[in-house]
């Protein structure tokens, strides 16, 4: 057996034979993304990280960690996920995605490792170089793994197969936070919280679910399409012949437009998402519905819920819509109606449509979720597939700077309303027309993207070498 | 590097799902399922 397990996870092993069901390539996809996709439940560690020396959420210790040091770990994360993405982007066209997969693998259950030896230590900066740098990095990596295998196998229908690899990164909080309070719960007797042992154990749950991705991934053999697969422009212009590298893309004015069309997408969702509880209870609270008839605490988190939900549909339905509807036309919907609905969700709380302003709060959340999802694919109709995986890394740097920025805008507008004496629905409302004005902002980005220039396309045919398939 | 109809390359059905793509797909759907029951289950609190 001349084979070392380190060949095996060379591209040149990965290439699909004759007869292998494309549709086995979505489910390895899945199994990356359901894993990363924990990343957006860290939330669920909070209280049980703030007093691990108390043994009391309710009365945390001087020397607990304080909320504000603990969301610094899913910050370092997130940072990290669109620097390794736009970092490690070529190298991933270059080796592959199993390779890709297996670095993520390790990365990321690795990070739980490290983060669960700083947490029995008590020490934060551990935790934050395990969950958040070196987990960061294998979420990044495993984010765009798959992307480029997938729209080289889904020619016809690369909305459909990246919007559900994407729309698992949305479905894996929904399995991690129910997993890791079971596990919390179970572990309490043998640690405080039961925080330390649950990241052993997630790290290596995910490790051997993310292998099940390393080794059912394949890439399509030089030329291969599907059957009675015709390249097509029908939807636009857009959608070139050629294409393009990662280092010539971002000399392009439409990855910046695009960036531009995420950054805005991406801050104006986590403006919702950020203040989803609060919102809702401040806005129908007892004192404006009535007394017994306001949004409780229980009630709200079944509306995180509830856009958790749309968030993870909303991924997979614009995604596949753009593919009958035109990636642009597509994002110009996200943020026209964005717009409108944004503006109108505070009308909505000053007059207590409980009902409509859920409704409203849903569709804008599916539209957050649905411009993650599109995005790959309309790289891919714009620059080729050649190094779309490498260019999709370098724009998920847009979801970096927005994970920053909605926040910081967010808690800013929040609080200075608040200063302001503002109570209820009128707290907020700046922070919903602030939304709507950069959703304005990416709609001209949209409008403005053209074909790009053919100056930018790789001359003569590319090859796997040059870092494309 | 255009994908064009290319009889000499390998073909990927999209037959009828064989056994590998329908444990494949439940693989990754059961948990996903589960998330979505569970979340769901917390959802219908804000119906109450």
């Amino acid at each position: 057996m001349a084979d070392t397990s380190s060949s095996l996870l060379d591209r040149s092993r990965t290439i699909a034979s004759a007869g292998y069901n494309r549709w086995l390539i979505p489910p390895a996809a899945l199994a990356i993304h359901l894993a990363i996709g924990q990343a957006y439940a860290f939330s669920v560690f909070n209280k049980p990280l703030g007093s691990l020396i108390s043994g009391d959420p309710a009365n945390p210790a001087p020397s607990d960690w304080t909320p504000t040091q603990i969301g610094i770990t899913f910050s370092i994360a997130i940072v990290l996920l669109g620097l390794s993405a736009a970092l490690f982007g070529k190298w991933l066209e270059r080796v592959g995605p199993r390779k890709a997969m297996m670095a993520s693998a390790l990365c990321f259950g690795g990070g739980f490792l490290i983060a669960s030896y700083g947490i029995s230590q008590h020490n934060i900066w551990l935790l934050y170089f395990g969950y958040g740098f070196v987990g960061g990095i294998g979420l990044g990596i495993g984010y765009i793994s798959p992307v480029s295998t997938l729209i080289k196998w889904f020619p016809d229908r690369k909305g459909v197969a990246t919007g559900m690899a994407i729309m698992g990164f949305g479905g894996g909080a929904m399995i991690a936070s129910p997993m890791s309070v079971a596990l919390m719960s179970h572990f309490k007797a043998s640690a405080p919280q039961g925080v330390a042992p649950t990241f052993i154990v997630l790290g290596i749950i995910y490790f051997l679910f993310m292998q099940f991705g390393v080794w059912t991934i394949r890439v399509p053999a030089d030329n291969w399409a599907p059957a009675g697969y015709v390249p097509n422009a029908e939807h636009s212009a857009l959608i070139t012949s050629g294409n393009v590298s990662a280092d010539n893309a971002i000399k392009t004015p439409q990855f910046w437009l695009l960036w531009v069309v995420l950054l805005t997408n991406v801050t104006a969702g986590i403006g919702l998402l950020e203040t989803a509880s609060p919102l809702i209870q401040d806005t129908f609270s007892d004192k404006a519905m009535g007394v017994g008839n306001g949004v409780t605490a229980a009630a709200a988190a079944g509306f995180v819920g509830l856009l958790s939900l749309f968030n993870l549909l909303g991924r997979f339905f614009w995604s596949s819509a753009s593919d009958k509807l035109g990636r642009k036309t597509t994002y110009a919907i996200y943020f026209g109606l964005g717009i409108l609905l944004y503006a109108l969700v505070p009308t909505l709380g000053h007059n207590l449509q409980l009902t409509f302003y859920v409704i409203a709060a849903c569709v804008i959340v599916s539209m957050y979720g649905g411009g993650f999802a599109t995005a790959p694919a309309f790289l891919s109709d714009l620059f080729g597939k050649f190094q779309v995986g490498a260019i999709h890394g370098r724009l998920l740097t847009a979801w970096s700077t927005a994970g920053v920025l909605g926040p910081l805008i967010v808690h800013q507008l929040h609080d200075h309303a608040k200063e302001k004496g503002l109570t209820g629905a009128a707290a907020y409302q700046n922070v919903f027309y602030t939304m709507a004005g950069l959703l304005v902002v990416g709609l001209l980005a949209d409008l403005a993207i053209t074909a790009v220039n053919e100056k930018y396309q790789e001359k003569g045919p590319v090859t796997i070498e040059a870092g494309g398939h | 590097m255009n994908p064009k109809p290319n009889s000499a390359s390998p073909v990927a059905t999209d037959a009828p799902a064989g056994g590998s793509v329908i444990l494949a797909w439940l693989f990754v759907g059961v948990p996903l399922v589960w998330g979505v029951s569970q979340t769901f289950i917390k959802a219908l609190a804000l119906f109450k």
